[in-house]
């Protein structure tokens, strides 16, 4: 799930910075393209997660005890391939499994009603691991908030890492990342979308809105 | 959603999404931590004017499962039997602030009076009433066959995070329904909710046990139950027995209990006579001997004790489905609230 920028008279209950997190407009149909100007392409992500997984290897010195959680939707597929990066690297697997926050967010009373995601947790726990969370975009840092609290309740993790495809920065909260594909200054009337080819069948990062117009 | 007060309000892409909504509490409750924060600061009142074990403490578990507070109100021991009414409860239960209200009542209707009547601002849920309906039931027998028939079909009966039966609906499943149907709120909701879920049901119920009208329901009807386990009908997918409701009997519905037993009654004979894939359900309290031998309660093939289990899971789906995401306008409330006034 990607934060996304402001949208006049979508979210009234917290108009300074809303909660919404979805990478496509409402119903957009993956596939569909978003108005607005790529800032990465294909190849530009797939060097990002390769140096984000080199990055994880040199800080834990090797692959052990690692596992990496997505938080749905596209953080899985990023942790997805985070995970083939490294056993490229290491030529061993390394646990991926997928956290869902829904239930765990502060912001549930302001939207419509969320469907759930599933959360699975690799064989082995977290108990005691390095967990390394994986989403796409961070922007207020709330849906990390609430994936450190859905973590507590699965178990002690030696340590929690961050890595997220893009930091769009506008934080609410004293949470960074330790990881960060690209860092992406915006305003906060701008949205990004980040589309990926398992989800929205391109790899792509877009920025719509703002002063660059398109409008939102 | 705003209230649950029957299956018929439900089409299928709601039902189907409670169904996959539970899916995911039920992963949550094989944690060592079952409790999730999610609806924190949330009243849910359970209102119980008719006795109640298991949908009592099913929805008692659920709520508190979402960390909601929980206030259990059963009329033996409250201000009812002083012969208060069931608006003055109302207003009180809205004077201490109830989102919630889940209410079981021997009156068919009860839950959609005290849903549109303006008295209260919060959810209701019908947890039975009268003969009426029980649609939480439902979805928890549908919850159950969707595991087992299209979870085997998957070959991922008990899948933890359940992620292969998402979308997935009860599609040409024949289950057959046995027993007090006249009685049964727990049939008309179960039919219902099957027929929206794409399922094939038969009533099998002696004559004196069908209501009247049930002719217009979405299902068939069979007096023989020997015929509809031998396939005349196409092979059972399942089969539900439901309990006689001897409480609610003030006339002679069959000759004896041991007639009923032998010809409606299901014992080891006809449970192998079943197919080998097909599931035995009763919603609970079971009269053993009567309507279920224990041969048959007691099989692998029963899923008896299982639905109570998944009950708790279907019902922290539809108390999460109720009280999160942004409240809706309360247009009716206000409406309701201007003409009592």
């Amino acid at each position: 799930m990607a934060s996304a920028g402001i949208v006049p008279g979508r979210s009234p209950a917290n108009p300074d910075k809303p909660g919404i997190r979805s990478s496509s407009p409402p119903g957009a149909r993956p596939g569909d393209p978003p108005d607005g100007r790529a800032v990465l392409e294909a190849g530009d992500i797939s060097r990002a997660l390769t140096r984000i997984a080199h990055e994880i290897l040199e800080r834990n010195k090797g692959p052990q005890d690692l596992v990496l959680l997505g938080i749905p939707t596209r953080g899985v597929t990023l942790a997805r391939r985070l995970g083939e990066q490294l056993a490229g690297i290491e030529g061993r697997e390394i646990p991926v499994g997928s956290l869902d926050v829904t239930m765990h967010r502060d912001d549930l009373r302001r939207q419509p009603t969320r469907t759930l995601a599933p959360t699975h947790v690799p064989d082995g726990g977290i108990d005691d691991r390095v967990v390394v969370l994986v989403d796409d975009v961070l922007f207020s840092g709330r849906t990390i908030r609430a994936a450190l609290d859905a973590l507590t309740d699965l178990g002690r993790p030696r340590a929690v890492r961050l890595a997220v495809l893009v930091d769009r920065g506008h934080r609410d909260l004293p949470i960074r990342a330790d990881y960060v594909g690209k860092n992406l200054p915006t305003s906060l009337a701008e949205r990004v979308w980040v589309r990926l080819t398992e989800v929205d069948g391109v790899d792509q990062v877009l920025i719509e809105g703002g002063r660059h117009g398109g409008g939102a | 959603m705003r209230h649950l007060l029957s299956a018929a309000d439900l089409d299928r892409a709601g039902a189907v999404r409670i169904l996959d909504i539970a899916e995911q509490m039920a992963a949550t409750q094989h944690r060592e931590i079952k409790k999730l924060p999610t609806l924190r600061g949330r009243t849910v009142v359970n209102l119980f004017f008719e006795d109640s074990t298991r949908t009592r403490i099913s929805f008692e578990a659920a709520a508190k499962r979402l960390s909601a507070d929980v206030i259990n109100f059963s009329a033996k021991g409250s201000s009812l039997s002083k012969g208060e009414s069931l608006k003055d409860t109302a207003l009180t239960l809205e004077a201490m602030g109830a989102d919630a209200v889940v209410v079981r009542h021997s009156a068919s209707g009860a839950p959609h009076r005290l849903a549109h009547a303006g008295w209260i601002r919060g959810s209701v849920v019908n947890a039975g009433d009268g003969t009426h309906e029980h649609p939480t039931q439902a979805l928890l027998d549908a919850y159950t066959l969707r595991r087992h028939l299209v979870g085997a079909e998957t070959g991922q009966v008990g899948n933890p995070d359940g992620r292969d039966l998402t979308g997935r609906d009860l599609t040409g499943r024949r289950v057959a329904i046995v027993g007090d149907v006249l009685h049964s709120r727990v049939a008309r909701s179960n039919v219902l909710l099957l027929h929206i879920l794409g399922a094939d049901v038969v009533l099998v119920a002696p004559p004196t046990l069908l209501p009247l009208g049930v002719e217009s329901w979405p299902c068939r009807t069979s007096y023989a139950l020997d015929d509809v386990l031998a396939g005349a009908e196409g092979d059972l997918d399942a089969v539900m027995m439901l309990r006689v409701q001897a409480e609610r009997m003030n006339a002679a519905f069959f000759p004896s209990v041991r007639e009923y037993s032998r010809r409606y009654g299901l014992d080891a004979r006809r449970l192998a006579r079943l197919p080998g894939h097909a599931i035995v359900m009763h919603p609970g309290p079971m009269n053993r001997g009567l309507e279920i031998s224990a041969d048959a309660a007691d099989s692998p093939r029963s899923t008896i004790v299982e639905q109570v289990s998944n009950g708790v899971a279907v019902r922290m789906a539809v108390l999460y489905l109720l009280l999160s995401g942004a409240a809706e306008p309360d247009e009716q409330f206000a409406a309701a609230a201007a003409v009592t006034a």
